[in-house]
């Protein structure tokens, strides 16, 4: 123990353990975002498929997903799945589906934004409906949608500690392991603090410039 | 040439077509026989608002036929019915004599569905006044879209056609440009070689240069008359151009609140109408 409020030595000494967690935050972050735009897209494109149906039922789970807390879902779905799949598949899978009821807004609006005239352009070219889709529709639709989903993903690699709670061992979980053994916390917790932060900053960056060069 | 077999061999009435009167139409596909267009008791309605009530019209083939009328009076509702963008509330549409949209079956009006209709409305294209040009893909790609996807061509048959195209239009060298890099009188130059792509039998042009600066209007127009004067497709265009309208059409409908109000060659019809509504149109129009 040492009286100083920092100390290099145990910053240093900590900084391997961290290194590590941010792989495993970025790796949630990446596997969480990619699940959650393909899903996105797919809960999108069925909510305006039309059929009550299935649109009721959808909307149902969608909003009842976006009602309830990632920690308790996170929690809830390790308790059920855990030992059948590692926790990081879990928690990846859980990120990836909360995020996706909120993707499924931003590719909704994306699709709406998309002209009338351009349905109707594709109509009197006859092109068939999944050719509309596919080449007119989707490739301006997905491009509105770019700012939105960087910064769901800046939002998601934020709320990556959660998966604390599920044994993950991601940046913040080493921060307090290390904590526990060393009775050193200021300097892990204050790191992993600096190491969101030279992430997301730079991301929110891009995204920002993504949005004016889309604008 | 319409090569359905489920064409209607009765055409009922047929009003203005170029041959005049035929009571009796054989069921051989002899040219100018069976008209391009046919609406019989059309009626179209938006909510209260009915657009159309129970309208009659043909369009022989090879016709360039005008529409002019006052804002409102129903012009674009016939195109977009034509090109299915709006779905009718009765009566019949048909192109070449093939019921298109809709049919009876015994006593009741169905829709016919999107399959057959499809195969229909290969036969028709159209130009539209904000062009709607294809924003995520080049000048070429938004050309031989269709033609590979709808007509199957090959890739390299449909660029070859296209690049023809291209050069009809003077937009050759523009080829590989994104279309939002192309000013609108641009955009409507590639509109219509991708609607010719298609090798339509009818070609709905809907004021095509009213979204154009006016220097520009004039090589729209020339792309235009080259058009009708080098093919044989049938025209329906909706123009407030009227010496254009009088140089490439062989007749005029002029339409308020969704009738047809008179019905003339363009040399009567813009020197010497006969109905008041038309003149005091015409006045208005040929004012500014
Ligand atoms: N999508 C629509 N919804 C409601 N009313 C419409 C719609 N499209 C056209 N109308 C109405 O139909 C009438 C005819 O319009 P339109 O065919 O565009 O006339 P024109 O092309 O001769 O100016 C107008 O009263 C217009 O307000
Ligand atoms: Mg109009």
């Amino acid at each position: 123990m040492n009286d100083s409020i920092w100390d290099w030595d145990t910053a240093w000494d900590v900084l391997p353990d961290l290194l590590e967690g941010l792989k495993i935050t970025v790796i949630a972050t990446v596997v969480g975002m990619v699940i959650a735009a393909i899903l996105g897209l797919i809960i999108a494109l069925v909510r305006r498929s039309g059929s009550r149906f299935i649109t009721v039922p959808v909307r149902f789970v969608v909003d009842f997903i976006r009602m309830t807390p990632l920690l308790v879902q996170l929690v809830f779905a390790a308790l059920l799945l855990v030992p059948a799949l590692p926790p990081l598949a879990v928690g990846c899978g859980v990120l990836g589906i909360h995020y996706a009821t909120y993707m499924s807004e931003v590719y909704r609006a994306g699709i709406d934004a998309v002209p009338k005239g351009q349905w109707e352009a594709a109509t009197a070219l006859n092109l068939p409906r999944g050719r509309t889709w596919v080449a007119v529709v989707l490739p301006q639709a997905i491009r509105n949608t770019l700012p939105g989903l960087g910064n769901y993903a800046i939002s998601m690699f934020k709320e990556t500690p959660f998966l604390f709670a599920i044994f993950v061992v991601e940046m913040f979980a080493a921060a307090q392991r290390y904590g526990a053994n060393s009775f050193s916390y200021i300097e892990p917790l204050t790191m992993v603090g600096l190491l969101f932060l030279a992430v997301s900053y730079p991301t929110s960056l891009l995204v920002r410039r993504m949005e004016k060069r889309l604008a | 040439m319409p090569d359905q077999d489920d064409r209607h061999t009765d055409t009922g009435k047929q009003t203005g077509t170029q041959t005049g009167t035929e009571d009796i139409v054989t069921t051989d596909k002899t040219e100018g026989a069976v008209p391009a267009i046919e609406f019989r008791d059309v009626v179209k309605r938006f909510g209260d608002n009915v657009v159309l009530d129970g309208l009659n019209f043909s369009v022989a083939q090879g016709d360039r036929v005008t529409l002019i009328g006052p804002s409102g009076s129903g012009k674009t509702t016939i195109l977009r019915l034509l090109m299915t963008l709006e779905e009718s509330n009765g009566g019949l549409i048909l192109i070449d004599g093939v019921p298109y949209t809709h049919e009876y079956r015994g006593e009741k009006w169905v829709e016919i569905p999107e399959k057959r209709r499809r195969v229909v409305r290969n036969r028709v294209g159209m130009v539209f006044q904000q062009f709607n040009l294809f924003p995520n893909m080049t000048v070429l790609e938004n050309i031989i879209e269709a033609p590979v996807h709808v007509l199957k061509k090959s890739k390299a048959e449909a660029i070859t056609r296209a690049e023809e195209l291209l050069e009809q239009v003077g937009m050759s060298e523009k080829r590989d440009f994104k279309t939002n890099q192309l000013s609108g009188g641009q955009q409507q130059r590639v509109a219509i070689a991708r609607a010719l792509a298609m090798d339509p039998e009818i070609l709905l042009l809907d004021e095509v240069t009213s979204a154009l600066d006016p220097e520009i209007v004039a090589d729209v127009l020339g792309v235009l008359r080259e058009i009708a004067e080098t093919t044989d497709i049938t025209m329906l265009l909706v123009t407030h151009e009227m010496q254009f309208a009088r140089e490439v059409s062989n007749r005029v409908l002029m339409f308020d609140h969704g009738q047809i109000v008179e019905e003339a060659d363009p040399e009567t019809m813009f020197t010497n109408p006969t109905h008041e509504r038309t003149k005091e149109f015409l006045k208005a129009v040929l004012a500014h």
